[in-house]
């Protein structure tokens, strides 16, 4: 793994300035190997982690299960790029197991999901089942613990 | 009354620690950057915590056996083996003790008869020579060189060994320096124990933060198991400090007399701790990887810019302390690191805290975030270049 890939990584929310420090480079060194991963699709974006719980967002998200017919020549791929093309999915994955496609959809009301499912999702071709389970509740987001009260621990400022 | 003059001479002839004076200063100011702390910034690991607490809700709240329970000495002793290349019995050549500090002070106790001398590399951690001292021995300090890069060398040990030399301790990687050594230079250690007849106590708490090379422990040398207590723990590479555990290894009649000495002083180590260890052994490696390589490029980061700002810094091979030489400015350690305290909120230890051959340097503990090392490191600059202005 490249160093900046594993800054990006472990180092939280560190600027450019500060990475290049870390990494003994320049600033336009950063950029230029952050426009490289970018450029290599490796660098997807950035994008906050945040805790929508008490800001009353009414975004509804729920997990769907799909079961998909796999095409001669193409496997799942190409209904599986389909799928993931709509605005409502936020990540999509192959799965092993009862069923292929494990598709995480946002909406901003359970209305407007279940239109999703129902209107768009599983009337595509070659989709031949779904099952959707909405989420109730969040206890951890991409590594941060939500609502759990973080104490922070007492070190010592000096030990031997 | 005077109840001073009850206190047994020893202890009261016993210097207060440096890093004691030092946290009297820093623990009444606020916003403090501090680099002065010997633990690592990460929790304990939640798998091992989940031990702990499991062990509680299992009822396991009573003694154990005061080697420690057989279990963990199993997990010890095939952990010992897959990592340090020396075996010992789980049932007889084990000891499970308070943390490593209660390792070395057993050592000390039962193998120490007043008067004899007992040989370590200096600067080194801050209980050497009180542990020494309080089993009525005799510090016998061997300095090591930054331009060893702080390895200890035999022809050190040679200058200053003396007639009646019992004991040599190692601490490799050695807090505060980083220092270690290759396996070349761990042989010609163990061959000087041989022809002095030394027994060793290899204290390797920071031997899995080894960035460079293998370590190598000197139990695995030819000829060496015999001659050497291998002491160890968990709380650096497991992030497990305020467990206290640790445990010795070595010859059974050596562990046997240590066992005796813990037996009527500390019964057994806390249970809890010892199911928690447990689950560090079995399942903590890759965990304790992803730190060691986080402090490996963190390491990396302060060295540099150490050197970037004049402070000469040898690049530490182990450990999570960098050493640099603050000579430069023109000040002792200790105004270095007051004036640095208070000018700038940034704590380090002045090197004499871990020992006269301490003298010219500060440790800094770089177990703490990117943004805390950066910040630390702009405000370090900015204060040796005040005082080199202020110098010229």
């Amino acid at each position: 793994m490249k160093p900046i890939v594993k800054l990006l990584l472990e180092g939280g929310s560190l600027d450019t300035a500060q990475m290049a420090q870390v990494l003994n480079l320049s600033a336009a060194d950063v950029n230029r190997q952050l426009d490289e991963l970018k450029a290599s699709r490796v660098l997807l974006g950035f994008r906050p982690v945040l805790n929508l719980a008490h800001e009353d967002s009414g975004v509804v998200r729920a997990v769907i299960e799909v079961r998909i017919t796999p095409e001669r020549g193409g496997g799942f791929n190409r209904l599986a790029e389909r799928i993931s093309k709509f605005d409502e999915v936020e990540s999509c994955f192959l799965m092993s197991g009862s069923y292929d496609l494990l598709v995480f959809v946002n909406g901003a009301s359970l209305q407007k999901v279940a239109a999703f499912v129902s209107e768009k999702l599983s009337t595509l071709e070659g989709v031949l089942s779904t099952a959707t389970h909405f989420m109730l509740r969040s206890y951890k987001e991409q590594g941060f613990l939500l609502d759990v009260k973080q104490e922070e621990a007492e070190r010592l400022k000096v030990a031997p | 009354m005077d109840s001073s003059r009850h206190i047994a001479k020893h202890v009261i002839n016993l210097p207060k620690s440096g890093i004691r004076d030092f946290f009297e200063i820093v623990s009444k100011m606020k916003d403090v950057i501090s680099l002065g702390i010997g633990e690592p910034d990460f929790d304990t690991p939640w798998h091992i915590r989940e031990a702990g607490i499991y062990a509680l809700e299992k009822g396991k709240t009573h003694y154990t056996s005061n080697l420690g329970l057989i279990e963990l000495r199993r997990a010890i002793s095939k952990y010992v083996e897959a990592n340090y290349s020396v075996s010992y019995v789980p049932e007889n050549e084990v000891i499970i003790t308070v943390g490593v500090s209660e390792a070395l002070d057993l050592a000390c106790r039962a193998l120490i008869n007043p008067g004899d001398k007992v040989m370590f590399h200096q600067p080194c951690y801050v209980s050497y020579s009180p542990s020494i001292t309080l089993a009525h021995g005799i510090a016998v300090p061997v300095p090591t060189f930054a331009k060893d890069n702080f390895a200890l060398t035999v022809e050190a040990l040679r200058a200053a060994w003396q007639p009646g030399c019992k004991l040599l301790m190692l601490n490799l990687p050695c807090n505060p320096t980083g220092g270690t050594c290759d396996r070349a230079q761990i042989e010609a250690i163990a061959k000087f124990a041989v022809e002095k007849d030394l027994i060793v106590l290899s204290d390797e708490i920071y031997s899995e933060l080894t960035f460079e090379g293998v370590h190598t422990s000197i139990a695995s040398i030819a000829g060496m198991k015999e001659r050497t207590i291998f002491l160890h723990g968990f709380s650096k590479a497991f992030a497990m400090t305020g467990w206290r555990i640790g445990y010795a290894c070595g010859p059974a009649a050596l562990i046997e007399a240590m066992m005796k000495v813990h037996q009527y002083s500390m019964l057994c180590a806390s249970i809890i701790s010892q199911e928690a260890a447990i689950e560090a052994l079995m399942r903590g490696e890759d965990g304790m990887k992803k730190m060691r390589d986080q402090y490996h490029r963190r390491r990396d980061f302060i060295v540099r810019r150490f050197n970037e700002i004049g402070l000469k810094c040898h690049l530490p091979r182990g450990s999570f302390y960098a050493f640099p030489d603050i000579s430069k400015t023109g000040l002792s350690e200790k105004d270095f690191a007051v004036g640095l305290l208070q000018t700038e909120k940034v704590a380090m230890v002045p090197g004499t805290a871990f020992g006269e051959n301490g003298k010219g340097f500060c440790r800094a503990c770089f177990a703490t975030s990117y943004e805390q090392l950066i910040e630390a490191a702009t405000r370090i600059e900015r204060h040796v270049q005040s005082l080199a202005a202020k110098k010229a």
